[in-house]
């Protein structure tokens, strides 16, 4: 039986929604009717497949990144291209960015088939941006992404050069081998953005600290990238000195990238503190009445 | 299929070959996906579309099934295969359709089953606990691992009733409140066990369809009536072997000499006097404290519920029983020439008779029903006119269930209805962080009904779709066809 994934509009009419395998896409274009169409038509035909052109190079991508690659596929090869400045420095597999990359190929087909105004693919969290003249988008952030939290919002705006946000911490689908709850990259791309974020992430840590529960990578996942590398499985009582310190660690690590042009900015978060790295603002929204949220959840 | 037999040179782990990237995955975790698990060896989805399927075995041959008797006698045979909502996946807070709409054609007519699953903070679960034994006192506070995650509400006939959780619980609460009650209403949807506390009152380990064990000891009797109605019951098969006989209740003690039951059969007086307060003839309310020993009160002897034997009335050598509710504890006594009762062997037709009483309780049970409102943003996933759903459930032209087991709707606005969590297949229940709790429910009906409610036309999907794919678990159906009521 061949597999295809699934690929459907949301019921607003407006999105659409394509998974397959641990990939999950959330898209949405705006434009023309007739533009938007083609573009998610293009979107469904670059989608199809894709997971099977990753796999076919599945080792090489989970093996350390080098200066050089013998990758072939273009999302290999972006994915490739998004750690390599990081594998000098720390142990990094292409794996990192494979959210960010896959998110900014969608983009690029639809951007290839259609003129749109704007456009977001979200690949859980890792999201690829169009933005047309004038154009922005609001992007929201949790500040308490351990538990419900606030959402604050950042505005990225046509003239930004940001065209990729991407999240990681160790609540999130795969290992972090820090302590974040939440670490928020902009930059330049999807990809960068989100192998940034999963070495900031690693780097906001408090090593040897006996609060923190930690296992090798691989007694959870016998094939994954990390090894045996330790990973982070839980995170006990940190005084708020501690806390300081964890998150000026992964601050530094930003500051770095941030001068080294890898990122446009960064929005640490830990044990509900925050960081914000960059020149982005950051506003606090109201928080939304609890009998409202009560009442959505009905 | 979902659960395929998966060889793997590795003992323990196993490859999954749903996808590409063909995880190896350690008992107890799941792949990369979070959809897929090693479950006990068994590559399983975690989130699986559950199917159940509705057939007779016939020479070893599945054969489509079908009922003489129609739901509400309008619509046609349900379809043999139902399909349950469990791993549905939900759709909140996207209003998208839900995610699964089959239709199936039978008899010509095309059914619609609309298969969500619904993200529950009005929710909470009503516990029925068969015991006479004294649990708490009337709204006392209902704890799960020191939180509090319900309350004691009334009484009913042999059974304590308990209401738990609620969106005061889940969301109006502490955050460890919210999370204990969230994980204490899954436990128990899921049919495992839970250790509540009430405060001022028992410990009590409630699980469904088990029975419960109050203050570390399993209940096993639930009591044929109260006292009264039990001699009322029994008093014939007492006449002319024993002068008086006492039937122990908490709630309402019963004495068969000066009972209506004993009248009526010229049972004489015996001067037998009751502590408590008299009710009409021979029915006493409060002979004791509640309590965890005979028939619900706090005695271990009975006879502390007696007081002097009058002297006018009673003669040595008149003969007494003195029996629970529940059988469960019986004594028989001759009184003396000082009028005092001692205790003595009990003949064997009076044995006969605890025995009789014991027979007529039903085993004590922990009932869980699970009770949720279908609120706007669910049904609008089934609908573009929410409303409109809640019109034609009411108007019994579409069917409610949950998990495919039946469900009881309850008259009156909205969609809210209760389901005996027993009923459901396993693992039927999941939770968000919100905390709230996620729960299969379905809605079929005729797909002209779809239709005309401003149903997704779009996405309908006929069942033989949903069967090809290889997320599927098929299950025996095991219950009677969901009704409109029961």
């Amino acid at each position: 039986m061949t597999r295809l994934p699934q690929i459907a509009l949301l019921s607003d009419g407006r999105r659409l929604h394509l998974q397959d395998g641990p990939i999950d896409l959330v898209v949405e274009a705006r434009g023309r009717a007739d533009d938007v169409r083609a573009a998610y038509a293009a979107a469904a035909r670059r989608f199809t497949g894709l997971l099977d052109e990753l796999c076919a190079e599945l080792p090489e991508l989970r093996s350390a990144a080098g200066r050089r690659t013998s990758l072939k596929g273009m999302v290999a090869r972006r994915m490739h291209a998004a750690v390599a400045p990081f594998a000098a420095d720390c142990f990094i597999t292409p794996m990192a960015a494979v959210a960010g990359s896959v998110a900014e190929e969608i983009l690029g087909a639809m951007l290839g088939a259609a003129t749109l105004d704007r456009v977001y693919v979200n690949n859980g969290g890792d999201i690829a941006l169009h933005l047309g003249d004038a154009e922005y988008f609001s992007v929201g952030v949790m500040d308490r992404p351990d538990r419900d939290g606030v959402m604050r919002t950042m505005r990225v705006d046509a003239d930004d050069p940001v065209r990729g946000i991407a999240t990681s911490g160790r609540h999130g689908r795969s290992f972090s081998l820090g302590i974040a709850d939440a670490v928020t990259v902009l930059a330049a791309t999807a990809s960068q953005a989100d192998a940034a974020a999963t070495v900031i992430a690693n780097a906001v840590d408090l090593p040897g600290h006996s609060a923190i529960v930690r296992t090798p990578a691989n007694e959870l996942q016998p094939d994954s990238d990390l090894g045996a590398c330790l990973v982070t499985r839980g995170v006990g009582e940190l005084s708020p000195g501690e806390i300081a310190v964890a998150l000026e660690s992964g601050a530094e690590c930003a500051r770095q990238l941030f001068d080294r042009g890898l990122i446009e900015g960064a929005v640490l978060q830990l044990c509900g503190d925050m960081l914000v790295i960059g020149p982005k603002d950051i506003e606090r929204q109201e928080a939304r009445p609890r009998q409202l949220e009560s009442a959505v959840h009905a | 299929m979902v659960m395929m037999e998966t060889t793997s040179a590795a003992v323990d782990k196993i490859r999954c070959d749903a996808c590409p990237v063909m995880c190896y995955i350690k008992p107890g975790a799941a792949g990369a996906c979070d959809r897929y698990a090693n479950h006990d060896g068994k590559l399983v989805r975690v989130d699986p579309h559950v199917i159940l399927e509705r057939t007779v075995s016939h020479g070893g041959k599945l054969v489509p099934f079908s009922r003489t008797e129609d739901w509400d006698g309008k619509i046609v045979h349900e379809p043999s295969t139902f399909v349950t909502a469990i791993g549905a996946g939900t759709t909140y807070p996207d209003y998208k359709p839900a995610p699964f709409i089959v239709s199936a054609e039978v008899d010509g007519v095309d059914m619609v089953t609309v298969v969500t699953e619904g993200i529950f903070s009005y929710c909470g679960i009503k516990v029925k606990i068969d015991t006479d034994r004294y649990l708490g006192p009337e709204t006392a506070t209902v704890r799960a691992q020191g939180e509090a995650v319900g309350h004691v509400t009334t009484s009913e006939y042999g059974s304590q009733m308990l209401s738990l959780g609620g969106v005061h619980h889940l969301t109006g609460g502490s955050k460890k409140e919210g999370r204990v009650t969230c994980d204490t209403l899954m436990d128990l949807a899921n049919c495992k066990a839970v250790e509540l506390t009430i405060d001022g009152g028992a410990s009590v380990v409630v699980q469904a369809g088990q029975p419960p064990i109050v203050n570390g000891m399993k209940e096993e009797r639930m009591r044929v009536g109260c006292g009264s109605a039990t001699i009322g019951m029994f008093a014939k098969q007492w006449h002319g072997k024993v002068d008086e006989v006492v039937v122990v209740d908490d709630h309402i003690t019963g004495v068969l000499s000066e009972h209506q039951a004993g009248k009526l059969l010229d049972i004489a007086d015996t001067g037998i006097k009751m502590k408590g307060r008299r009710s009409t003839p021979g029915r006493y309310f409060q002979v004791a404290d509640p309590g965890t020993g005979w028939g619900g009160t706090n005695i271990s002897d009975p006879l502390a519920i007696l007081g002097p034997f009058d002297a006018k009335e009673a003669k040595p050598g008149l003969s007494m029983l003195m029996v629970s509710t529940t059988g469960e504890h019986s004594s028989y006594y001759v009184l003396d020439e000082t009028l005092k009762p001692v205790e003595t062997e009990m003949p064997a037709e009076l044995k006969f008779s605890v025995e009789r009483i014991q027979e007529n309780c039903e085993p004590a049970l922990c009932t869980v029903l699970f009770m949720a409102g279908a609120g706007g943003s669910l049904r609008a996933g089934v609908t573009d006119n929410p409303v409109r759903l809640t019109r034609s459930v009411k108007d019994a032209l579409t069917r409610v269930t949950s998990g495919g087991a039946p469900v009881y709707v309850w008259p009156g606005g909205g969609i809210t209805y209760m389901v005996d969590v027993t009923q459901m297949p396993a693992g039927a229940f999941g939770y968000v962080p919100t905390p709230a709790l996620v729960a299969p429910i379905e809605f079929t009906m005729k797909l002209s009904d779809y239709a005309a409610l401003g149903g997704h036309m779009d996405y309908v999907k006929p069942l033989a779709e949903v069967q090809a794919g290889d997320d599927v678990r098929q299950l025996p159906w095991q219950n009677p066809i969901p009704g409109p009521r029961a």
